[in-house]
This record gives C-alpha cells, sequence and structure tokens, in this order.
C-alpha cells in the first residue's frame, strides 16, 4: 500500500522545497509583523492607517486568492501601468506572498507582546537615559520574544500548512511533486495519503521545537510548582 | 485596467459568490452538528471514546486542507472497484460531493477541538450546581454544559467560521466554479489577471466582513447577562 514505486525521492526534494518556502516566508513574516506593529502602535496616523489596512484587508481575502493576484496579477499590472516586464519566478513569488500574508497575522502577535511587556520595564529604560533604538535592543525586544513565542509558533503551524498553496504556481514543493508522483503511479490515494503524513511530521517536529523553545525564552521565570 | 471586463463578469462572479456562500453554509451547518458529538468524545473519560477523535482531530488539523481535498476527490479513484461495489462511487466522481466532504471533515475537527476548549473552561461549580439540583446525562449536556461552553467558543467559532469561507476557494482547484474559480476562468481566457483577482478579493472581504458583523452581533446577544447595566439607554 505504501509502495510509490520509486518516487519516494521526489517527494523528499519537495519537502525540502517546503521547508525552504516555509522558513523563508517566516522570515519575512517575522520582519513584516515587527513593522506593522510599530506601524499600529505608531503615533503618526498614516503609519497607523497603512498598518490598519494592511492587517484588515490581508486577514479577510484568501490565500490562494492573494497567491494568484502576485503570481498572475503583478506582472500583468506593471505592463499595464508601467510598462515593465518582469517575469516572477515562482520560489520568489511564493516566499514573497506567504511571508505577506503571515505578516499580517504576525502583526496581531507582536502588537499583543508588546503591550505586555509591563510599563514600568520602559520607563526605566528610559530613566537610565536609552535612547529608542537601545531600549529596543535592550529591553522590549528580549522580553516581546518570551511573550510572542506562542502566537508565532501558530502562525508558524498554519504557514507551514498554507504552502501546499504554492503547488498552484507550478512550485515543485511537496504538494506539487506528490500530484506528479500520484499522476505518473496512477496510485493517487498513496501519494497524497504519504504527503499528508509528511505534513503531519513536520508539525510534529515544530511542535517539539515551539516547547523547547518556550522553555528556553522562560529559562529566567519564576513559576510556583 | 479594464473596467469594463469587470463589469461584464460581475453577474458570473456573484454567482460564484453564490457557491462559496452555500459551500460555507453547508459545510459550516454539518461540520458543526459532527463537532457537538466529537467534543463530547473529547473530553469523555473513556479513552476509546477519546483517542479515536484525538488523532481524527490531530490528523485533519496537522495536514493542509488542499491535500486532504486531493486525497478524497483524486484518492478515491483508486478505490474506484471498491466504492462501485457499495455503491457509493457515483457520489465521489462529483467534486461538489467531495468538496463539501473535505471541507466539513475539516472544519469538524478544528471546531470540535474549539468546543473542547469551550467545555473545558466551565466552571466546576457551575457542573457541580446542576448535579445537585438532580440533573445529569443529556439533561446535564443540553442545559448547562453545552450552551455554556458556546458562549466561552464563540469568539474562537467565528475565527473557524471565516477561515473556513477563506479555505472554500481552494475547492476551485478542483473545478468548483465559486468565486476563485469564477475569478481564474476569466482570467485565463481574457489575460485581464489583475482585475479580476481583485475583483475577488473585494467580494471575500464583503462576505468576510459580513459574516464577522453577524457573528459578533450574536455574541452580543449572548453576552448580555455579562454588560454592567448602562444608564444611556
Amino acid at each position: 500500500m505504501m509502495n510509490i514505486r520509486g518516487y519516494g525521492w521526489l517527494l523528499w526534494e519537495g519537502v525540502r522545497l517546503t521547508i525552504a518556502v516555509g522558513v523563508l516566508s517566516m522570515a519575512v513574516a517575522v520582519v513584516l509583523g515587527l513593522l506593522g506593529a510599530w506601524g499600529k502602535l505608531s503615533r503618526s496616523w498614516i503609519a497607523r492607517g497603512i498598518a490598519g489596512v494592511y492587517t484588515t484587508v490581508i486577514r479577510g481575502v484568501p490565500e490562494l486568492v492573494v497567491i494568484l493576484l502576485v503570481y498572475y496579477g503583478v506582472p500583468t499590472l506593471l505592463l499595464d501601468i508601467a510598462n515593465i516586464t518582469i517575469d516572477l519566478n515562482p520560489f520568489i513569488a511564493g516566499v514573497a506572498t506567504i511571508g505577506f500574508i503571515y505578516g499580517a497575522f504576525s502583526t496581531e502577535v507582536f502588537r499583543g507582546s508588546y503591550l505586555a511587556v509591563s510599563k514600568g520595564q520602559i520607563e526605566a529604560a528610559k530613566a537610565a537615559g536609552m535612547n529608542r533604538v537601545q531600549m529596543f535592543v535592550r529591553i522590549l525586544l528580549p522580553q516581546m520574544w518570551r511573550f510572542a513565542l506562542p502566537g508565532l509558533g501558530n502562525v508558524w503551524m498554519v504557514l507551514i500548512k498554507a504552502t501546499a498553496l504554492v503547488s498552484v504556481i507550478q512550485l515543485p514543493e511537496l504538494m506539487r511533486n506528490a500530484d506528479v508522483a500520484a499522476r505518473s503511479t496512477h496510485k493517487p490515494f498513496t501519494c497524497y495519503f504519504v504527503a499528508s503524513l509528511i505534513y503531519l511530521m513536520i508539525t510534529i517536529v515544530s511542535m517539539l521545537i515551539q516547547q523547547r523553545a518556550e522553555a528556553w525564552a522562560n529559562r529566567g521565570v519564576r513559576r510556583a510548582a | 485596467m479594464d473596467i469594463a471586463i469587470i463589469q461584464e463578469n460581475i453577474p458570473r462572479l456573484l454567482q460564484g459568490a453564490l457557491v462559496t456562500v452555500e459551500l460555507t453554509a453547508i459545510s459550516v451547518g454539518i461540520g458543526l452538528c459532527l463537532a457537538i458529538p466529537f467534543a463530547l468524545m473529547r473530553v469523555h473519560r473513556n479513552p476509546l471514546l477519546r483517542i479515536p477523535v484525538y488523532m481524527f482531530n490531530f490528523y485533519f488539523r496537522g495536514t493542509p486542507l488542499l491535500v486532504q481535498i486531493f486525497l478524497i476527490y483524486y484518492g478515491s479513484g483508486q478505490f474506484q472497484h471498491f466504492l462501485t461495489q457499495i455503491g457509493v462511487w457515483t457520489f465521489f466522481r462529483g467534486a461538489w460531493f467531495c468538496a463539501i466532504l473535505s471541507l466539513t471533515l475539516n472544519t469538524a475537527a478544528y471546531t470540535s477541538e474549539i468546543l473542547r476548549g469551550g467545555i473545558e473552561a466551565i466552571p466546576f461549580g457551575e457542573v457541580e450546581a446542576a448535579r445537585a439540583c438532580g440533573m445529569s446525562g443529556f439533561l446535564l449536556q443540553r442545559r448547562i454544559i453545552l450552551p455554556k461552553a458556546f458562549r466561552l467558543a464563540w469568539p474562537a467559532y467565528t475565527n473557524e467560521v471565516v477561515f473556513l469561507l477563506q479555505a472554500t476557494s481552494l475547492v476551485s482547484i478542483i473545478t468548483i466554479m465559486d468565486i476563485t474559480g469564477v475569478a481564474r476562468m476569466v482570467a485565463s481566457r481574457s489575460f485581464a489577471f489583475y482585475e479580476l483577482y481583485i475583483s475577488a478579493a473585494v467580494l471575500y472581504l464583503i462576505l468576510v466582513y459580513a459574516v464577522l458583523f453577524v457573528f459578533r452581533k450574536v455574541e452580543y446577544r449572548m453576552s448580555g447577562h455579562l454588560r454592567s447595566p448602562s444608564l444611556v439607554s
């Protein structure tokens, strides 16, 4: 039943690309999330407005539509309005789109974790004469990580599953390769089932890493019991 | 920007929106009917009831919905012979049935975990009080546990419905003509990619915020006893 006639290597190649897309988009999402949270908490109404529109729109539109819009829409849009021809590579388009979508979700995570840092810490940093960059790097960031880790872990779990959607723009990641294997072996159930088990393994490993990371981030916190 | 092509295809897109709403309503409805017994089994003391539901939920929450859709739609072909023998192959041949089935199972898994959270958050005193009044079994579930669990789980359930509404876009890949399906078909014929995908995105935004509006209203109605009486109204 689980014999997929030598197509195992194809799935393995796919897993490597899935993880690459996942990790890189997560990096993009974290950067955008920090920027978005900064915008949402900013005193300038322009920054607040941009960040507000970003999170509101992205969270209301399906990932698939955003992926199609970026991959097929952006090149035609640029051609129409500026007469520029660009050839989007599916890998870059996929990473950028998934990162952009989950940046909106991590914006909320970082906003929450900033608000969770106690005000006295910020006052103390100011009183000690730190400038804004020093305050951010030395005081805010180390504490925000701790509050943000559970939320970021959830974002990652959803993100790694969303990478399967990149298969619609022909990027040969796990889902796409499972599709190819299903067509050539005429055993669609077996191929997709193996792919689903691989996704399940990735989820399990991620959960274990998340537990470790949270334990590590909270190593300085005193707990009753 | 070709406005004419958008105007021309508005009726088709609205037809697609109807399909999206139908898919969402049917899967949310059936999914909820499955999720309630699942949630009760999930918190049951008997491991024979608890463990199968735990595994079902773990599988459906741990794998991408796209894989689940393909597994049911394309994967069922591998068992064509067997499915014909038991007389259900006609269902699996159609994209609509497979779409509803996969969306329903997926949302049932997520919803039952959300409800489990609600059930576990019920203060034990309330259950104890109900037992002291002589309620047990089905009566206790119906009068005390489920209403309270629903109220506690409502905000999370709202999110799940919104996610499912967006997730229905995936069934366009198995040829169903929902909003995304219509947009993809028209776009690939007319090469007006961004016009159609932006229109599709706008339609989804309207649907998502309409669902949120309704669910917030319901939440407000359900939490009347928690609001402090205001002096104004």
